[in-house]
């Protein structure tokens, strides 16, 4: 990954959580961001496929599947391209800790089992920065699958994998994407030096471990807010 | 023979580019350069021979252009996410009108491709190994006119025919110069220093756009005869004539390819309702 801005001019931090669907990923980071901000933090979160001007279009293509692997991607990154300009990057300059549920490298397994080049894929996102810690809540796939699986009546049409043609039916189709996403992840945990988590522990016992790592890793006391825009009372 | 098909880079998964057939023909240059004219008569030229067309352009993919539009009357995006989104459009075109329409044997009148997507993310700070990584999805056209126009001829051009420049063509959103029509002439300066820069490398033909219409029809007719000649197939009646026919062409655009700056805005006939301006 390069950097356009020199990442030591950056006095931001940059947290990114990935896994698989039912990984538990997005309740891990929901509660990490809870105790920063609730302790007084700078803490910004975001989540992938959010922006709301690209989100509309993201949204028609699915519903309508004009989509194909390389619009997929493109359309994608457009969509991590507006969040990681007017927010992701001001923020990090202004000091923030930055959350993201789920960074470039959902794009760099998704996009790879959808059979882009994984080569154009990392160039493609290769304006972002490196993330200060990537964690990864591993879990076996099995697990991930009854956790998703359990608790709905049906799974979305591309979160199946369902373009790609692997089986008719949605629950197979599922579990046949999953599997390559998660082989893609597998990849991934040494080139990015990712922090596994075990993501079969209960979700308490994951928070702690990953609310210590946080802490070694980031000077924390640095993201404090000092003083207030707002009149005291207000807090 | 036919040249073989390819892709700048690794291409659009999954593609045979033994089955495209058809040519990709692409013509580039700024709003006022005659682009969508020339584009009109070629048309007319090809399929008065029997040869089918398809049409493409910017921002006119059924995926986002309502939506890249919206986003653009409120000039909020960042540059490299306008970048993307004009990517998605045109790999949604790509994708969906011209690799089919090749698949099927016809001739693809592209109306500005990359390189003009490429030059405005350039002028704009974006990196230019990043933006041409992006486009290595695209389909290397078959030729690649590149209509270049003073500056200055534009600026007349365009007020001539709408009395008002557009902002984005004007490079306004750059805030070069609160002189539209001083930052009109400076963004067209800059992106034709790109087209320039660019010509080594994808290697286009750069047309004298100040001639008349007629003058860069001939020039163009011309030059796509020799690409048609390569190709096997359409044999058509009055043939003959057809010879006779492009011998008079390649004539006439000899004696206008002598550089001589002939200022005939390219307006008359032209169709308001067919200008679309496509940034």
């Amino acid at each position: 990954m390069t950097e356009t801005q020199n990442k030591e001019t950056i006095a931001g931090k940059l947290v990114a959580v990935e896994g698989l669907d039912g990984s538990g990923k997005s309740t891990q980071v929901y509660l990490l961001k809870r105790w920063l901000e609730l302790d007084g933090y700078k803490v910004f979160f975001t989540e992938w496929n959010s922006s709301a001007i690209v989100r509309k279009a993201t949204r028609k293509g699915k519903k309508r599947q004009l989509l194909t692997p390389t619009t997929f991607s493109l359309i994608h990154c457009t969509d991590f391209a507006d969040r990681y300009e007017r927010q992701i990057l001001p923020l990090l300059n202004a000091g923030y800790i930055v959350l993201a549920d789920r960074y470039v490298f959902t794009a760099f397994a998704r996009d790879a089992v959808r059979g882009c080049d994984r080569a154009w894929i990392r160039k493609l996102y290769s304006y972002a920065l490196k993330p200060d810690l990537i964690f990864y809540f591993d879990v076996p796939l099995k697990t991930a699958l009854a956790r998703i699986l359990d608790g709905r009546t049906r799974v979305k049409y591309h979160e199946a994998g369902m373009d790609m043609g692997y089986s008719k039916d949605p629950y197979e189709s599922f579990r046949i994407f999953q599997g390559k996403i998660h082989n893609e992840y597998r990849r991934m945990v040494h080139e990015y030096d990712f922090i596994r988590v075990d993501a079969s522990e209960p979700p308490d016992v994951q928070q702690v471990k990953v609310r210590e790592i946080l802490e070694t890793k980031i000077d924390l006391p640095r993201y404090r807010w000092h003083g207030s825009i707002y009149p005291r009372h207000v807090q | 023979m036919q040249k073989p098909k390819r892709f700048y880079g690794k291409g659009i998964p999954g593609v045979d580019l033994d089955q495209l057939k058809g040519q990709l023909i692409v013509v580039e240059g700024a709003d006022g350069s005659g682009r969508s004219t020339q584009i009109d008569l070629l048309r007319n030229w090809l399929e008065r021979r029997g040869y089918p067309t398809v049409n493409v352009g910017l921002k006119r993919s059924m995926l986002v252009s309502r939506e890249l539009e919206q986003a653009m009357q409120g000039n909020i995006l960042g540059t490299r996410t306008l970048s993307l989104f004009y990517a998605t459009d045109f790999a949604d075109q790509l994708e969906n009108r011209i690799i089919p329409a090749l698949r099927s044997g016809f001739i693809v009148l592209a109306d500005r491709y990359i390189y003009t997507l490429m030059s405005r993310s350039i002028v704009r700070g974006v990196e230019p190994a990043w933006i041409r990584d992006v486009y290595s999805i695209a389909l290397v056209p078959d030729a690649v006119f590149y209509l270049a126009v003073s500056p200055k001829i534009l600026v007349e051009r365009n007020l001539r025919k709408h009395a008002v420049l557009d902002y984005w063509e004007s490079g306004m959103d750059m805030h070069r110069s609160s002189n539209m029509y001083g930052s009109f002439i400076e963004y067209q300066r800059l992106i034709q220093k790109e087209f320039k820069a660019m010509q080594t490398l994808y290697g286009f033909e750069t047309i004298n756009g100040n001639r008349s219409p007629r003058a860069i029809q001939h020039a163009l007719r011309a030059k796509i005869e020799v690409i048609l000649n390569g190709k096997s197939g359409l044999v058509e009646e009055g043939s003959h004539d057809d010879a006779n026919g492009t011998e008079r062409i390649a004539r006439s655009a000899t004696t206008f390819a002598d550089g001589s700056k002939r200022d005939q805005p390219a307006v008359r006939g032209q169709s308001a309702a067919r200008h679309r301006s496509t940034h």
